[in-house]
């Protein structure tokens, strides 16, 4: 009997970690979307995924819309902040130095969660799941039908990128201007657009993790900063600029922190996919899984 | 010394001691007298900062880290281990140099959005530890009965002591760092900030610099982190958390990250803001805070301090 109830408990585990994983990987491939283009790393991509959560109670507990409306609108509306951001902030402050970029971002998370608080309070929120809210057994493990959802959100989010990046027009250009921005605008292709464009994807694929994610897990207004420190640590441990690595490292964190919460101690759960990152970085900042002669043209 | 810094000292000192004769005599601003002993120790932490960012050029999103080893060790010596405060700030300052010098080592070889990444999440661990070793540090709810200081019999137990004893320091820390700034460990700093390359090309040992300035800064942050504990008597894990590291980046950026004056100003203004003036805000502090950081990183890039010598040829010109 006690058995079975650990593997029981090791599947609920399991699921639990994938499910937050995903919303870790989602995180990174937000990163590196933005990575990709410009080299800057967005502090303020936590916070897109916190306005993904709070917009969507918004569109269905308030505005009561129905799930698949609310959800268009509310990737729509995050995008929307994510393109403003851009405009307003980041393409004004050409050939600024990268501690500048570093404190513009931070400076624009710090206003997102401001605004959050102003309109949300400091309560958390959750709306009902997709599906119901019946749970689906297995092995002696309950599983949300929303854990579902995130998974097929999140495979659904990555293949689309890729195939934007990989197949696009537009994707192979903001390629282009992540290689040489010189000589991307010299061939014709319109580097601010790109950039635009990227933070606008970016801010879209935080959007969609937080509409999916708070079924499960709640928001609130603060929740940006921790989830945007641990999608980047899944972003380097996958090898920064790589969508297939950040699925992988985000999943593999997720699960790791999961079974640390459930067999260790739930306190340091948080620190162990940090304490991860800062291995990672002084070790092998290439990540697990990236390239390390590719890696060695990037500045660390 | 340069003769602006000379003057600047001086009307500074001027400041700190009329500050109080005012302050204690207008009923009114009575309190200020406590703001001013925060904004002394959150000026110790931030002359360090400004000599790592602004200039060596390297970032630190994880300096309430430092800030917290300095009290938490310092209040744990002094309560649990009946240590003599004095005796104890010293250990903090061991503590967190070596915490430090683990640290930066590894951490300083990586650059801009790493760096600053790593020293975020260095930042957010410590915390975690002080809010999960409950035997040592008291966990969330933190513990109090802290003594107070004394020096040479003297206890210290009135604001006006304490602000004293943290201005005082603050001056020495302010000559000193201003001598460091203007030596040849300053110069290598600023080389360092311009072109790390052509500082290495120059013969200049810019690991060994960077990891040098960041312990320094380090050391100053455990020192504030023992006067806080002693003139607060009281210790909990989110005096230290990720946020304030972001607001002591937000005040030396501020007042102008280039100078160590606009640490100074940036420091005085904001805690003065937090603490005071943003009451009218209550709970939206953190709004405003994001707009002023984010205003004075688009329009105003070498911060607040920049507008003081515009503002002197202004007035000069009448």
């Amino acid at each position: 009997m006690t058995k079975i109830t650990l593997t029981g408990q090791l599947i609920q585990y399991l699921f639990t970690g994938v499910t937050v994983g995903s919303i870790y990987a989602m995180v990174a491939v937000g990163f590196n979307i933005i990575y990709n283009v410009t080299e800057i790393i967005n502090f303020a991509q936590g916070e897109f995924v916190m306005l993904g959560g709070l917009i969507m109670v918004f569109f269905t507990v308030t505005a009561k819309l129905p799930l698949p409306l609310a959800f268009v609108l509310t990737v729509a509306a995050v995008t929307g902040v994510g393109a403003l951001m851009e405009r307003f902030t980041i393409n004004p402050l050409k050939n600024a130095s990268v501690l500048t970029m570093i404190i513009v971002t931070i400076a624009v998370s710090i206003l997102f969660k401001g605004i959050a608080m102003f309109v949300w309070g400091k309560n958390p929120y959750i709306f009902p799941p997709f599906s119901g809210s019946k749970p689906l057994f297995f092995f002696g493990a309950a599983i949300q039908t929303q854990t579902l959802w995130v998974l097929f959100m999140t495979a659904v989010m990555v293949v689309l990128m890729t195939i934007f990046f990989k197949k696009t027009r537009y994707g192979k250009a903001m390629l282009a201007c992540a290689d040489n921005p010189e000589a991307a605008r010299l061939v014709g292709i319109r580097v601010n657009v790109m950039i635009l464009i990227s933070f606008a994807l970016s801010a879209a694929i935080g959007a969609v993790a937080g509409a999916v994610i708070t079924p499960i897990s709640l928001m609130e207004y603060d929740r940006g900063a921790l989830l945007a420190l641990k999608g980047f640590g899944a972003a380097v441990l996958g090898g920064l600029g790589s969508f297939y690595g950040a699925v992988v490292a985000g999943i593999f964190l997720g699960i790791i922190e999961s079974m640390c919460a459930g067999l260790v101690s739930s306190g340091y759960k948080d620190a162990v996919a940090l304490i991860l990152l800062l291995l990672v970085l002084y070790v092998r900042p290439s990540g697990l899984f990236g390239n390390v002669e590719a890696s060695k043209i990037k500045e660390f | 010394m340069q003769s602006s810094n000379r003057k600047a000292l001086l009307g500074l000192t001027l400041f700190l001691i009329l500050f109080p004769v005012v302050a204690m005599n207008v009923s009114a601003i009575g309190h200020y007298l406590d703001i001013m002993i925060f904004v002394g120790i959150y000026c110790l932490i931030n002359m360090g900062l400004s000599l790592l960012m602004g200039y060596a050029g390297q970032i630190s999103l994880g300096h309430a880290a430092f800030f917290g080893l300095g009290a938490y060790t310092s209040g744990i010596l002094c309560t649990k281990f009946a240590m003599s405060p004095w005796l104890a700030m010293v250990a903090g300052v061991g503590i967190t140099a070596l915490v430090a010098y683990i640290v930066g080592v590894p951490s300083l070889k990586l650059k801009g959005h790493y760096l600053a990444m790593a020293t975020l999440g260095f930042g957010v661990i410590v915390h975690i530890f002080f809010n999960e070793e409950v035997s040592l540090t008291g966990g969330p709810s933190g513990f109090s009965d802290i003594p107070g200081l004394s020096i040479l019999g003297f206890s210290l137990n009135s604001d006006l002591s304490y602000y004293i004893l943290v201005w005082f320091l603050v001056l020495l820390t302010l000559i000193f760092s201003l001598n460091v700034i203007h030596s040849r460990i300053g110069r290598a700093l600023r080389s360092l900030h311009d072109s790390e390359l052509a500082a290495d090309a120059m013969g200049v040992e810019t690991s060994r610099y960077k990891v040098m300035i960041f312990v320094l800064s380090a050391v100053y942050a455990s020192v504030a982190g023992s006067l806080y504990t002693h003139y607060v008597g009281f210790l909990s894990p989110s005096s230290f958390d990720f946020f304030l590291s972001i607001k002591l980046v937000m005040m030396v950026v501020v007042g102008g990250m280039h100078n160590i004056w606009g640490a100074l100003l940036g420091t005085w203004l904001l805690t003065f803001l937090g603490n005071e003036w943003l009451h009218v805000f209550h709970d939206f502090d953190i709004l405003v805070y994001g707009a002023i950081l984010l205003a004075v990183v688009m329009f105003l890039p070498d911060g607040l301090v920049h507008l003081v010598p515009r503002m002197s040829r202004v007035w000069k010109r009448g």
